[in-house]
């Protein structure tokens, strides 16, 4: 059974665009990773999920329910982390995070407290004294703290400084191994490839790909860079060459095609030096959106 | 899950609640303590009352109120207890879901395991409770003023009642209206502004259908709906009026609950 299955989800808002025809699947596990501009839809998407706005037309399973019908029940396993985090400012954290627990009908104390000290968080202090980064803690422990089974993070790491974004990603990956199915919206594809075995790449509100990260990766081109010594860089010319630009007797491109013609190619020269690299997803993403 | 929702709501409007009896407490108390010498001096009050314009008495509802009586006082002084209930309970009713928006903190209340029903079940009750509480304070300081200051006098019991009771009706007018009202508008940035402007607002037509006379604008202002005035002089509610405001509230809150089950809770930006 799919955690996550959305079929032909749309939503405008008014006559603004949010997404359209939004389809795709996320089974139990998997880290999904859902990159897209600002703007494109990925906001709109998990907040379909957790009907916290409704569609205008199309359907989302989450758990194998539809989320229009059947709320409250399917929060109760999902946490959630937005990319801004708000709460009651005249509150303490400690009462915050007891007033999120008492949602979930079991007791959360344990758990509160390993988050937080893991988080390093200060229980004590009063929301509206906090950092915007240790806000940003207070909803990481707010969204774990009950157990859930799906995480929906939507732009997490955003006010996290370095330290506390590798520890917020070792946190997930163990709840991963737990087998905490978890959807991860980003924009900061560096922290995507990391983390993430799949991904969806939103554009405008419509998905323009679906695919695991390592085919994403292969099928695509390759970054090729020659340096060829003492001579001028004879231009290489094969059909699949882009993106040429020659500095110092180092010719590099983007290549794709057949790599058994390149390499000939390269093999009749007087090589220096020769790399042949896999593109970052970075530079697959721009591709997208060029 | 509505208790968790109701315990926190209850909590976060103590405060208020607190300022809005101690107030209440201290108008009516200093109100009652003028009493004794409006009572003893009725001749000069009828006298002095004469020489006011008409449409200034009947502004403040006061053509027909005879100020030497407990309840012709009483019925006047509670204009102002009025006014100051519809504000409260127009802020409660504004705020009731608007803060989780304007607080930005909807997202974290509305991604819980609960229903939008229960959610603004949850709210409605708490709110409720608090009118309660500062309606039975007002209660039971205007029985300690007249213990303190009616000196013997006799009143009729059912009227003075039936004007207590009229004020949680008014309270709960003004909280369905604000709701609906703060669920109808895209977005409510501060309740004060909001809750004064009706407060007043249906005040001041109450005062102008009195001064214009024939303009029937007490249909749609429920200080004219549950006037004083008229519960003193027929030791009764004006029943039509009554069902007109109760239908109003109704409706107002049946549509709240429509309105914010279909509501989109739009991203923070």
């Amino acid at each position: 059974m799919s955690i996550i299955e959305v079929s032909n989800l749309t939503k405008y808002y008014g006559k603004s665009r949010g997404i359209v025809d939004v389809s795709f699947k996320e089974e139990e596990g998997e880290i999904f990773g859902f990159i897209g501009p600002n703007g494109a839809g990925k906001s709109t998407t998990i907040r379909l999920l957790l009907s916290l706005i409704h569609p205008t037309s199309g359907s989302a399973k989450v758990f194998g329910k539809d989320v229009t019908t059947h709320g409250p029940e399917i929060r109760r396993d999902i946490g959630y982390l937005p990319s801004e985090v708000f709460y009651y400012e005249g509150m303490k954290v400690i009462d915050l995070l007891k007033y999120s627990a008492s949602f979930y009908g079991k007791d959360c104390t344990e758990r509160l407290h390993e988050l937080s000290e893991y988080m390093e968080l200060e229980l004590n202090r009063r929301i509206s004294d906090l950092s915007y980064g240790n806000k940003k803690k207070v909803g990481i422990v707010q969204g774990l703290l009950h157990s859930p089974k799906l995480l929906l993070l939507d732009e997490p790491t955003s006010g996290l400084d370095p330290l506390m974004q590798r520890k917020f990603f070792d946190l997930i990956r163990k709840e991963n191994a737990r087998g905490v199915t978890i959807f991860f919206s980003s924009h900061i594809l560096g922290e995507v490839q990391r983390l993430c075995t799949r991904v969806g790449i939103i554009r405008e509100g419509r998905i323009v790909e679906i695919s695991d990260i390592r085919s994403l990766q292969k099928n695509n081109y390759k970054k090729v860079s020659v340096t060829v010594e003492g001579q001028k860089p004879a231009a290489i010319n094969l059909p699949g060459v882009t993106n040429v630009q020659a500095e110092n007797g180092t010719q590099s491109f983007f290549f794709k095609g057949d790599i058994n013609a390149l390499l000939q190619k390269i093999g009749g020269l007087q090589v220096a030096d020769v790399t042949i690299e896999e593109p970052t997803l970075e530079e697959i993403f721009m591709h997208y959106y060029e | 899950m509505s208790a968790t929702i109701f315990i926190h709501e209850f909590r976060a409007r103590l405060r208020s609640v607190i300022i809005w009896s101690v107030s209440l407490i201290g108008l009516v108390i200093f109100f009652f303590s003028l009493f004794p010498t409006f009572a003893d001096q009725a001749a000069m009050l009828t006298e002095a009352m004469a020489n006011f314009p008409p449409a200034l008495l009947e502004a403040f509802g006061m053509n027909n109120t005879d100020l030497s009586t407990l309840l012709g006082y009483f019925s006047f002084l509670l204009v102002f207890v009025e006014l100051c209930l519809a504000i409260q309970a127009g802020n409660y009713g504004f705020g009731l879901v608007s803060i989780e928006e304007t607080e930005l903190t909807a997202d974290f209340l509305l991604s819980k395991p609960v229903s939008r029903v229960q959610l603004i079940t949850g709210k409605l009750l708490a709110a409720l409770c608090s009118l309660l509480v500062t309606d039975l304070v007002v209660y039971v300081s205007t029985f300690i003023s007249i213990g303190l200051f009616n000196g013997g006098r006799a009143y009729d019991m059912t009227t003075l009642v039936l004007l207590l009771v009229s004020l949680l009706i008014l309270q709960l007018f003004f909280l369905g209206v604000g709701l609906v009202i703060s669920l109808m508008v895209k977005r409510v940035r501060s309740v004060t502004p909001y809750s004064l402007a009706l407060g007043f607002g249906m005040y001041v037509l109450a005062a102008f259908s009195g001064m214009l006379g024939d303009v029937k604008l007490e249909y749609i202002t429920p200080f004219k709906q549950l006037d004083p005035a008229y519960i003193v002089e027929n030791v009764a509610y004006n029943t039509p009026l009554l069902l007109l405001n109760v239908s109003v509230t109704l409706i107002a809150i049946g549509a709240s609950y429509w309105l914010y089950i279909r509501r989109d809770i739009h991203e923070v930006s």
